[in-house]
């Protein structure tokens, strides 16, 4: 494998690895706050046929994205009001939030566009361009550093440099502000919280929001970033694979970004090698498919030591009386 | 039994006479769905046509899911649907256990192979008409290296990549396919993401000309290639238009013949195999004013010629699921 093929397949790593990001941090606020959320799939979905149908009426990717988001926020809305408000179970709340996305999704669409579900092809403005970075064409001849800097780092989406700016900003919230210690207090001991005056509902609903912004961003991005257009099901357990990562990950923000970078890698290298011919032993593609999943469970079964999840997660609080 | 229970069972029994005098047609989408602007949309045309030329209705489903199969069969067969037309393989299985308990209704399986009485099995020639596209692709390429991207991996699939591979070996000797195929699950014909991304590697690795064999991943494929500035070549129906000036060709197969005939013989609809073949017809490649300023003249006639050759029996393409081998590439 030369240089070359590395940077590309690095370069496929990163584009691959930003919606799995942002799902996998927008997971990491809800459940760090005692929200468990297996709707992270059903949001992405929302958002991207919400962005991709707005993007294509407007040709305007801006207001897009804010549609997005806004659907998914909607979503987030839901879960929040049946998991906290009304105390109910979060898994079966998160499981009709992922069929309730998969039905209207298509519907509204073949409503709307009559194209069964897709939404038309997003042209000029309707998509994230791909940023140059400065200095881009200016470096590419230096060796190493040059095509490095211009093949794989300049030359992104927004969206891309947006969703890695949020992994230190995510971590600095979560640890460094008041704001990051009540939120992952309320996951762990939300009496606790109750009784220094903070309200539990309210740093739930807050986590809850900032889990539907960042699941909006990853939708909009597979409908306006890396494809052109909503086709039904375009997540494709993409939202599931984010949470796998976020076990991996054990519930931090930094590790989630290699946790997520590494499932991008996996993808992109059977993406690249149909079958991969090690000296003799050809491995097939259906194995190289199957990794993300098989390193999973291997991961979780001996590497990375016990994953504890926030010891409140799953539970409704109940004040006492 | 009182009167309004005598009234309700004469009306279910006038319902179900009329139901079996005027047997409507029927024609199930596999799970790519009926808009995939590829293999079930052809269908649906074809459905379509037959509807707005004889003034008929029909009925249709969607698969939504593995599981429904079986259910949808028997419920469209007991509504007295007369023929049930479906398309994809992946009814075969169940078809061959739904069609005994019918043998009054008449089935149609397009792509599936189902050896009953009451059953008209239809084949197209994928490889065919692969062949030729592949041919076209070898002398539109610049860089002596095309791609082919198929959907889920299924012998069908590998069928179109084995008969686009002889096709390019039969007009570049020494030019290289790559192939990839999009996934192992029924997720593989809906993940255009992954159809984009396929294509870009393969851009990277030299391709100039794509062959998208995916159902709706082939939708992230074209747009992949055009936002590349190579060429691609659509499935199934003609995707030339979805990118003016992008898409070499499409290589059509039609599915919407197939249903459309099924439709118009309805309940006489002769059962048994039926080969859609480039002889028949039943495929070839699209040509139309998205196109022709990519094909030249050389490539016409070429591909004219080995169309010509195929259909007298003179050129045999090899076809991967006889024997399960591909001579031209290896997947």
């Amino acid at each position: 494998m030369d240089f070359l093929t590395l940077l590309q397949i690095l370069d496929s790593t990163l584009r691959l690895a930003t919606p799995l990001l942002l799902a996998c941090l927008a997971g990491m606020f809800s459940e760090r706050a005692g929200i468990f959320d297996i709707g992270l799939e059903g949001k992405m979905l929302a958002a991207a046929f919400v962005s991709g149908a707005v993007a294509a009426v407007t040709v305007n990717v801006w207001l897009g994205l804010l549609a997005g988001i806004g659907a998914s926020l909607l979503l987030a809305g839901i879960h929040g009001l049946a998991s906290i408000t009304f105390r109910g179970n979060q898994l079966i709340s998160g499981v009709a939030i992922n069929s309730l996305a998969a039905g209207l999704t298509v519907l509204i669409g073949q409503n709307w566009f009559g194209l069964g579900g897709r939404t038309p092809s997003l042209v000029g403005d309707g998509r994230f361009p791909p940023l140059t970075l400065p200095f881009s064409e200016a470096l590419a001849p230096v060796p190493v550093i040059g095509p490095i800097y211009h093949d794989l780092i300049s030359g992104h989406t927004f969206l891309v440099y947006g969703a890695m700016a949020l992994v230190p900003a995510s971590w600095w919230l979560l640890s460094r502000t008041r704001f990051g210690l009540r939120l992952r207090a309320v996951g762990e001991n939300p009496a606790a919280v109750d009784t220094a005056g903070v309200s539990v509902v309210r740093m739930r609903f807050a986590a809850v929001a900032i889990c539907g912004v960042l699941c909006g961003l990853a939708g909009a991005y597979l409908a306006t970033g890396l494809s052109a257009g909503f086709v039904k099901d375009m997540t494709a357990g993409r939202g599931f694979i984010a949470l796998a990562a976020l076990i991996f990950a054990k519930w931090r923000p930094v590790q989630a970004m290699g946790a997520c970078l590494l499932f991008g890698l996996l993808e992109a290298i059977a993406n690249r090698y149909q079958n991969i011919d090690l000296g003799g032993v050809i491995i097939p593609v259906q194995f190289m498919q199957a990794l993300p999943y098989i390193l999973t469970v291997v991961i979780l079964a001996g590497f990375v030591g016990k994953a504890v999840p926030p010891r409140a997660g799953g539970e409704p609080y109940v004040k006492e009386r | 039994m009182t009167i309004t229970q005598k009234f309700l069972g004469a009306a279910a029994t006038l319902a179900l006479t009329t139901a079996i005098a005027h047997a409507e047609p029927a024609v199930i989408f596999d799970l790519g769905g009926k808009f995939d602007k590829s293999f079930n949309e052809a269908a649906f045309e074809g459905a379509k046509r037959w509807a707005t030329e004889t003034g008929g209705t029909y009925k249709e489903l969607e698969m939504q899911s593995e599981a429904q199969r079986e259910q949808a069969l028997r419920r469209l067969a007991e509504t007295g649907a007369n023929p049930i037309v479906m398309t994809g393989f992946a009814f075969g299985d169940v078809l061959n256990q739904v069609a005994p308990d019918y043998p009054d209704t008449k089935f149609s399986i397009i792509d599936g192979f189902v050896e009953q009485p009451n059953v008209r099995t239809i084949l197209f020639a994928e490889h065919e008409g692969s062949y030729l596209v592949g041919m076209m692709a070898a002398m539109a390429s610049k860089t002596g290296t095309v791609g082919f991207i198929g959907g889920m991996d299924i012998p069908l699939i590998r069928r179109f990549g084995c008969g686009y591979a002889q096709g390019v070996m039969a007009a570049k000797a020494d030019a290289k396919v790559i192939a990839n195929m999009t996934g192992t699950t029924p997720a593989a014909w809906n993940d255009p993401v992954k159809g984009g991304e396929l294509a870009k590697s393969q851009k990277s690795q030299g391709a100039d000309v794509i062959y998208a064999a995916a159902g709706g991943t082939g939708i992230g494929v074209l747009q992949a290639a055009a936002d590349e500035g190579i060429l691609s070549i659509g499935v199934d129906s003609n995707q030339n238009y979805m990118h003016p000036g992008k898409v070499l060709t499409s290589m059509l197969k039609r599915v919407d013949n197939a249903v459309y005939d099924a439709f118009t013989a309805g309940e006489a609809l002769e059962t048994g195999i039926i080969n859609m073949n480039l002889a028949s017809g039943g495929v070839g490649y699209a040509m139309d004013d998205n196109n022709k300023d990519l094909v030249t003249p050389e490539m016409q006639a070429a591909v004219d010629e080995a169309s010509a050759k195929i259909a007298s029996g003179e050129l045999v393409v090899h076809d991967y699921m006889s024997d399960n081998t591909c001579p031209a590439l290896s997947f």
